[in-house]
């Protein structure tokens, strides 16, 4: 792909043959700029009423203009929350997070190690073993998947969060394809070496899929940390709640007015992570995106 | 492809390649195995035995018009969400791949509602909506427009379907913006040089060029619409009203934990796997496809 890039740009004329400059110009920066804000409003909403009382805001409309009520909105968020602190969520949501994008990582290297590098009783089987799992999204599965967290009483606890996850064929068939690329020579003088598999892996194999590794990592962390409907089956303590879901807990069952101000800051803070890693780490996420829906 | 190079032993890669087998055995084939087993039993209210019904479960939710609206329903939101979210990305990816400057920092806005979980993009959107304080509901009103997704099926599904398509403009427009940049220059040129203006040259070279990416977002676009919006559905309308924005996934998890109806719910369950299947075949045969294109 890259290659044939490279040599698109050679063919190319130089840019600026077609119009690009002129009246039409300012009409494209400016339908951009709009389409931007229509886009955004939804976010600045949010955060308008996260820094605003909660009468200005049950009192239509609310304003569209940041207040001066945010440190008092977010440390009421984050200390006391509304059933247990945000800050408290927050840290069940990270370890989910890392522990899945973390474990995803792990486990789909050693086996995609094992499938293109060695030959062994069953490999085809378990490959397509692996393979089928792509098929099988939580949620068509949740209610017996439920009862075998239950069973093993992993209810309320981060390996019942993290474990049911974990299993990846999206990993495994990025890190195979990877591998695949590996000139064969290396494995070759490895071995010539007199050098052990695992060592191969560890000084040769891991260093050069850390590109790989990271934009996994990325996509990896933002499926964890945004998953809603099984911490919302399993996490049944207020203490246990992640942040993504712990927000719909927060609304009063009945007629009760929602505590708005602090339930926009919790969005905003739910928010904050996922969008640093993926405005921070752009160029792998958008590579980690696209190679993962290969 | 094979490997030329490998090692010896058989032990070693066993234990590699253990840890995954092992999760996707408890996690994803004992449950999967279990769902279609439960599929063919009705259990008694109390739990303590379970009748043999062989495909009675399927017969009935074949004929059960919650089921089958349901199937309908889930219809309808995946077509809205897939376009609400394709067209406003391609136009945006367009208009960004006319500007020479400034296009990255554009595209650094837009990437943001992505990283947003539906869940929360529910809770936002909700938030504009909301019949007592929806600053949008607000303003519909003065407008005279008299906005209540609490009791309107048209406006509750018009709700879900904003929320969950807004994320998904950000993911699209990443890949038709990606695409838009491949499109070789020189066959722009040419074409302009033919005269051809840029609507003309958007339409008869630039979108079929693109069909390939079109494709591949139509069908993984289904998927989220079907798989992934759970939780915009739970945090804005809960199925409601009655069940005008029950999706597939919704009606699983509602039987299932809410009804404890199990044979249904796992019948469902395998229903959804065959669907799921049908669709990830059909990613693949894209992916086929694109190797030889």
């Amino acid at each position: 792909m890259g290659e044939n890039m490279n040599k698109q740009a050679q063919l190319d004329p130089p840019p600026g043959m077609v119009e690009k400059r002129g009246s039409r110009l300012w009409l494209t920066h400016l339908l951009m700029i709009v389409g931007i804000l229509v886009v955004f409003f939804p976010i600045w909403l949010a955060f308008v009423a996260s820094t605003v009382t909660q009468v200005e805001i049950v009192r239509p409309p609310m304003p569209l203009w940041p207040g001066d009520q945010f440190l008092e909105n977010y440390k009421r968020a984050i200390f006391s929350g509304v059933n247990v602190p945000v800050a408290t969520m927050l840290f069940n949501s990270l370890v989910m997070a890392l522990g899945i994008a973390i474990g995803k990582i792990a486990i789909s290297l050693i086996s995609a190690f094992a499938i293109v590098y060695f030959r062994f009783p069953g490999r085809t089987m378990l490959f397509w073993l692996i393979f089928i799992t792509l098929m099988l999204p939580v949620e068509v599965r949740i209610v017996p998947t439920y009862e075998v967290v239950a069973g093993f009483g992993l209810l309320n606890s981060y390996s019942g969060l993290i474990f049911p996850l974990i299993a990846s064929a999206t990993a495994t068939f990025l890190f195979r394809q990877f591998f695949m690329t590996i000139p064969d020579e290396l494995a070759e003088a490895a071995r010539v070496d007199g050098a052990r598999p695992m060592r191969f892996f560890v000084d040769i194999v891991v260093p050069m899929s850390r590109t790989n590794i990271a934009a996994l990592f990325v996509i990896f962390f933002i499926y964890g940390w945004n998953q809603y409907l099984w911490p919302l089956l399993i996490t049944t303590e207020p203490d246990m709640n992640t942040i993504v879901m712990g927000i719909k807990q927060m609304f009063p069952s009945g007629d009760d007015t929602a505590d708005w101000p602090v339930i926009m800051a919790t969005s905003i803070l739910a928010m904050i992570p996922p969008v640093v890693i993926v405005i921070s780490m752009q160029k792998l996420f958008v590579r980690g995106l696209v190679d993962s829906e290969k | 492809m094979e490997k030329r190079v490998t090692f010896r032993g058989w032990l070693l890669p066993l234990l590699l390649i253990f840890p995954q087998i092992l999760i996707s055995g408890i996690f994803f084939f004992y449950p999967a195995g279990q769902a279609i087993w439960q599929s063919l039993f009705i259990p008694d209210p109390f739990g303590l035995s379970s009748q043999f019904v062989g495909l009675g479960n399927f017969e009935f939710l074949l004929s059960d018009k919650y089921y089958l609206s349901s199937f309908l329903t889930t219809a309808i939101f995946s077509t809205l969400v897939t376009i609400v979210s394709m067209v406003p990305a391609l136009f945006l990816a367009v208009l960004a791949d006319r500007l020479i400057k400034g296009a990255g920092a554009y595209r650094t806005l837009l990437i943001w509602p992505y990283a947003v979980a539906p869940a929360v993009a529910g809770v936002l959107w909700l938030f504009m909506f909301n019949t007592r304080v929806g600053v949008v509901a607000w303003y519909l009103g003065q407008l005279g427009y008299d906005w209540n997704h609490v009791l309107n099926d048209g406006e509750a599904m018009g709700l879900v379907v904003l929320a969950s398509a807004w994320g998904r403009i950000s993911y699209n427009f990443l890949f038709f913006f990606a695409a838009l940049q491949a499109v070789p220059k020189s066959v722009i040129e040419a074409a302009a040089i033919d005269g051809a203006r840029f609507w003309r040259r958007l339409f008869t070279i630039v979108l079929p060029l693109l069909s390939p990416t079109t494709f591949f977002l139509l069908v993984v676009n289904i998927v989220y619409a079907f798989f992934e919006t759970f939780g915009v559905i739970h945090t804005t309308t809960a199925g409601g009203p009655q069940q005008a924005t029950t999706i597939l996934v919704y009606k699983v998890f509602s039987d299932g934990f809410i009804g404890q109806d199990l044979g249904s719910s796992a019948a469902q369950s395998v229903i959804l796997l065959v669907v799921v299947g049908a669709l990830t075949v059909l990613q693949f045969k894209y992916v086929e496809k694109r190797v030889h294109y």
